[in-house]
């Protein structure tokens, strides 16, 4: 049996507290309105002028909203692209008119710019959330994936991999708070779809585009899906570790069979439920743009930073003792998972990037350019970070054995795959104003917190060895 | 000092690999192990040096995509830096994703074809070589040591009867 040692449960705490506090106080000190920003723009020593000019660049390529609207055939969209033309080309245009609309549009830009800045720290928020429930999650297929293939060397790995999937029911909890917020409460404006302005017939943002994709993006239905793909997840879940239990004191192999029929259901039911969760909550971040790929891209995502959850976790556990039978020939196979699944990633990446970037479809093609332009370290970074580290480092089948180059390999994914999580969310909730600063390592430290508990305190509830596994014999034996 | 050695034929892979830790204890050297299908094993339990062939493919990989990069970047962006249907030629970079797959097929190319040709010219594997196997059987079911000797030949051949050969054959070394 695991006991959950005092330090770290006082770092998970610590960490805990530490990151509420941080979120708090970033949450506290966003502007509340245009004037509040503006006031505080100056104290922190903006030139007027510079910043007018920032408002205006994000605003032309980050606002793809405003874009479509403006492409939609509605009338509004004509009368302002006339207006537009009428501004800018026609020398005679009288300049009362001119001016006036000059101070619409930089009010609209404030506007905005006020909204992404009071974003930023619930973006920050969602994208902890998201980022530690997606490892759980990894964990929990890749654990199913092992028990419907009678994998031969994972059994003694269970346990670990089942006090990660504990992690699942807070981490769903959490995100669905969060959409909730959005959608109900309307404390932010992360879900820009869920603004009711824009499907309302005759708002001046009314978009034809939002009002199309309404049956899918509506927020009733979209907090039942929620609840429905977190409700599938957590029940695998509970069954599958009862089961697992279960099977350390029966005479028969029937939970083992039962386990087995259950993950391959739950593999079907998986693929299904994490497609439509990550169009859901990561690609509807930016309602106007869609990519067939996107959820397996999400999946490749979360399935490696699994992998090196348990990889990690792993290598703590063994380091206190804990795991007799655990030697370095799983290690190798989970670093194995590691570099496969990397590359994967970046297959997926790529698929995505080079397809969009070739044909350059306007309307396709946004999305990448306001993450060149403004998330330029971060998108191309975290390449190096999940493709070209990992691909280096892990290569070699000696190194794949070794406890720190494991370590190592496994930070640096794992902080890529926040950023590739932060380069899905932060463009289209914060636009240019991205940083990483306290909103985002304090949401880091308060879901690392949760998650460090959740998870060794359900490591202590169970034998870290599985008694009556019909493979734990060849798992205690393996070696590559 | 003659060119002698044993042949001892064995019918048993479990059997081979405990004579062949029993031989090497005695300080006989191995000349070669003839088998049918992979020992999982053997080449430790013979002391063989693992292989350096992965290490060779990398470096193939390597030149591989150098050979992409160089190519491209001469004919795509150099040479004749044609607009074609809008992709930016003003520098490799630019254009990059384009080369992508290229880059990976070559890298994946040289590495694999040049690490075979490698593997063949180390075992020495061509087309119309004269087979070595001393044996047929060994193709099929038999496993076939050979042991080289120095000193006592008679003491040798007890030792490898002990270890459950099945036939003892003494020749001249080809």
């Amino acid at each position: 049996m695991y006991t959950f040692s005092n330090r770290l449960r006082l770092f998970a705490i610590i960490s805990f507290a530490l990151g509420a506090i941080m979120v708090g106080f970033s949450l506290a000190s966003v502007p509340s309105s245009v004037e509040d920003m503006k006031a505080m723009e100056a104290a922190h020593g903006h030139g007027h002028d510079g910043d007018h000019a920032d408002a205006g660049h994000d605003d032309a390529k980050t606002a793809h909203h405003d874009d479509h609207k403006a492409d939609a055939a509605d009338h509004h969209g004509d009368e302002k692209a006339h207006d537009d033309a009428h501004a800018s080309t026609d020398h005679h245009a009288d300049a009362s008119h001119g001016a006036n609309a000059g101070h619409d549009d930089a009010a609209h830009q404030d506007e905005h710019k006020l909204q992404q800045l009071q974003n930023k720290p619930w973006a920050a928020i969602y994208i902890a959330a998201f980022f530690f429930m997606m490892i759980s999650l990894g964990v929990l297929a890749f654990y199913a994936i092992q028990r419907a293939a009678q994998a031969g060397w994972s059994p003694v790995l269970f346990r670990v991999m089942e006090g990660i999937t504990a992690y699942i029911i807070p981490g769903t909890i959490s995100i669905i708070l969060l959409l909730f917020i959005s959608g109900v409460l309307h404390w932010n404006h992360l879900f820009h779809w869920m603004d009711p302005e824009l499907i309302r017939e005759g708002s001046p943002t009314y978009d034809k585009l939002t009002v199309g994709k309404q049956a899918w993006l509506n927020v009733p239905w979209f907090l039942i899906r929620a609840v429905i793909y977190s409700s599938i997840w957590i029940a695998y879940r509970q069954i599958s570790r009862r089961l697992s239990i279960r099977q350390d004191n029966a005479t028969d192999n029937s939970n083992f069979k039962k386990n087995f029929r259950l993950a391959a259901m739950f593999l079907v039911l998986f693929l299904i439920s994490e497609s439509l969760m990550s169009w859901d909550w990561i690609m509807s971040f930016d309602h106007h743009w869609f990519s067939t790929l996107f959820g397996w891209y999400v999946f490749a995502s979360m399935v490696v930073s699994g992998v090196t959850v348990i990889a990690l976790v792993t290598i703590y556990l063994k380091s206190r003792g804990f795991l007799e039978y655990v030697n370095d020939s799983h290690l190798h196979d989970l670093a194995k998972f590691m570099f496969g699944f990397s590359i994967f990633w970046a297959y997926l990446w790529f698929s995505q990037f080079m397809l969009i970037w070739y044909s350059n479809i306007p309307e396709e093609v946004t999305y990448f350019i306001t993450r060149i332009e403004d998330y330029n370290l971060p998108f191309f970074g975290m390449l190096a970070l999940n493709l070209i580290f990992p691909l280096l480092i892990l290569m070699n089948s000696d190194y794949k054995r070794l406890n720190w180059i494991i370590v190592i390999a496994g930070i640096v994914i794992l902080f890529g795959h926040y950023i590739d999580i932060f380069n899905m969310v932060m463009p289209a909730t914060v636009g240019p104003h991205w940083s990483i600063g306290i909103a985002e390592i304090g949401a880091i430290l308060l879901f690392l917190g949760i998650f460090i508990f959740v998870v060794f305190t359900a490591l202590t509830k169970a034998p870290l060895l599985p008694k009556r596994n019909p493979f734990i014999e060849e798992s205690k034996q393996f070696h590559y | 000092m003659s060119n002698k050695v044993i042949q001892a034929m064995y019918i048993d892979d479990d059997v081979l690999m405990a004579a062949v830790k029993k031989v090497r204890q005695e300080n006989h050297h191995i000349e070669e192990v003839f088998t049918p299908f992979p020992v999982h094993g053997l080449d430790k339990a013979m002391g063989l040096e693992p292989t350096r062939l992965a290490i060779t493919a990398f470096m193939y990989g390597c030149v591989g995509l150098a050979v992409a990069i160089v190519m491209m970047n001469y004919i795509m962006i150099t040479d004749w830096p044609q607009n074609i249907g809008g992709k930016p030629s003003f520098s490799y970079l630019e254009n990059m994703p384009a080369f992508v797959p290229i880059m990976f097929e070559l890298t994946v190319f040289f590495a694999a074809h040049l690490m075979v040709i490698t593997f063949y010219l180390r075992s020495r594997l061509w087309p119309f070589k004269e087979a070595e196997n001393p044996d047929p059987r060994t193709t099929d079911d038999h496993f076939l040591m050979e042991v080289s000797v120095h000193g006592n030949e008679d003491a040798l051949k007890a030792l490898l009867l002990e270890t459950g050969a099945t036939e003892i054959k003494v020749t001249e070394k080809h």
